[in-house]
């Protein structure tokens, strides 16, 4: 570019329609699974219910267990919230699996996606500066550095799978032929909880994505995201 | 909502039939457990007693009068007593129970076989559903009594699973549990399991039941198919 900063095109078209699809499925999927969640805002461990002692129990002094303001819809609906859940899981599986296909035919999950060796052997300085907020610029920018690497893989073969897992999972039907996936996860009110704790995990996961994307730039970053252009910041600037 | 965007949402619910159906297959058993698994305490959810004073009438004589009428597109409309049902292939299973809300128990269900009862009356070609009718009421509406009923397909309808429950771990189903029959469709959600059946009729088509979605959850915004 003219003022001597470099563009590289990281982020291909499929990249960025699979990513904001994806991240808009994840908002309803939560808000709609909150809703479900209140219907009955205990979660157990095991195959039953042992409702004298719940693993976790959600409670307000008054109202609902989680607000309205965090569920879709906004008041109790138990129907109308697995209304949008399973119509946007429809959406989300779909969207992931054309995110994988692609991912994996183009080699990006090998060229982008997995760390180096090199990468790995120095992860303790990355997270040393990542914990400093001392984000690679210029050169180094140019490929994703050695933690978002792995946390990306970590959500994306990860956690991404295991909601859809722990989701099905809780089908009676689905349990009737693939009874496997119920003993697998301990039981079906096991694989509730540990659909309910993955999701906290994206949160997590979501939270530290918005601190890492604001501290490193969040036009730069956003740009990258829409256009598939990320621009590195270089630090001399030619005559 | 909007009916617009409700209409939008419900198609998920034929995709997710249409897949379970093909890939799952119709005959797939819902796993069984052992007598150790039975839950000390199994939830009774929805209905804990229909009160009117024909069902008190009947729980006070120990359902010795009672009759399940099963009728429409049978070739030989039947009446049976508890007496008769129990006559009739049954089955045992230690079976879990999920409910709509989230949670599970189970129980051990012993029942007629609804696909011996069927063959007794001897379907007609036509036949594409089982409705079942309750004595209870939730909240009747402008519309409808609030008459809790249900209905199945042919696949659940002849599956060896399917049964209607007279004994709930051992012995006779108490009135919280839906005395004195209670459906069981083991691989779908609680709500498809009627409690209180009084009456079971064949029919071709659920659109003009009460407000035609096959089910008084399904009227009020559930799924018809609870697979999942």
């Amino acid at each position: 570019m003219p003022d001597g900063r470099i563009a590289v095109y990281r982020h291909p078209l499929v990249v960025r329609l699979t990513h904001w699809i994806n991240a808009l499925c994840l908002l309803v999927l939560l808000l709609s699974g909150l809703q479900i969640l209140n219907a009955h805002p205990a979660l157990y461990w095991g195959n039953v219910a042992d409702f004298g002692s719940p693993f976790i129990a959600f409670a307000s002094n008054s109202g609902p267990a989680i607000p309205h303001w965090l569920t879709l819809p906004g008041w109790q609906d138990l129907a109308g919230g697995r209304r949008w859940h399973f119509f946007f899981a429809w959406i989300f599986v779909s969207n992931g699996l054309v995110y994988v296909l692609d991912v994996v035919l183009s080699r990006r999950v090998t060229q982008v996606l997995a760390p180096t060796k090199e990468q790995l052997r120095h992860i303790g300085s990355s997270i040393r500066e990542h914990l400093r907020l001392r984000f690679p610029h210029g050169e180094e920018a140019r490929h994703y550095n050695v933690l978002q690497k792995l946390s990306y893989l970590i959500v994306l073969f990860g956690l991404l799978p295991l909601m859809v897992a722990t989701g099905l999972t809780m089908s009676p039907a689905v349990d009737a032929r693939l009874h496997f996936l119920t003993e697998v996860f301990g039981g079906r009110q096991s694989a509730r909880t540990l659909h309910f704790l993955t999701a906290m995990a994206l949160v997590l996961f979501f939270l530290i994505h918005m601190v890492a994307m604001l501290a490193a730039g969040p036009l730069t970053e956003l740009r990258s995201i829409i256009t598939g252009w990320f621009v590195i910041r270089s630090r001399r600037k030619l005559s | 909502m909007s009916p617009g965007v409700n209409a939008t949402l419900e198609h998920a619910e034929g995709w997710t039939q249409a897949v379970q159906r093909v890939l799952l297959g119709r005959h797939a058993l819902a796993p069984e457990y052992s007598a150790s698994d039975i839950s000390t305490s199994f939830r009774a959810n929805g209905t804990i007693n229909p009160d009117t004073a024909e069902y008190n009438e009947h729980v006070r004589t120990g359902f010795a009068d009672w009759q399940l009428s099963v009728s429409g597109l049978v070739e030989y409309p039947l009446r049976l007593s508890l007496a008769d049902l129990r006559r009739l292939p049954s089955r045992t299973q230690i079976t879990r129970h999920d409910c709509v809300e989230g949670w599970s128990c189970i129980a051990k269900w012993s029942g007629a076989r609804l696909s011996a009862l069927l063959q007794q009356a001897h379907l007609k070609p036509n036949a594409r559903y089982i409705a079942f009718y309750c004595a209870d009421s939730l909240e009747p509406g402008p519309d409808d009594s609030g008459q809790y009923y249900e209905t199945i397909d042919m696949i659940d309808a002849l599956h060896p699973q399917t049964i209607l429950a007279y004994d709930m771990n051992g012995r006779p189903l108490t009135v919280r549990h839906g005395a004195p029959l209670r459906l069981r469709v083991e691989r779908q959600l609680g709500y498809k399991m009627a409690k209180y059946v009084m009456r079971i009729e064949a029919i071709e088509s659920f659109a003009n039941l009460a407000r035609g979605k096959g089910g008084y959850w399904e009227d009020r915004g559930y799924q018809w198919y609870a697979g999942i």
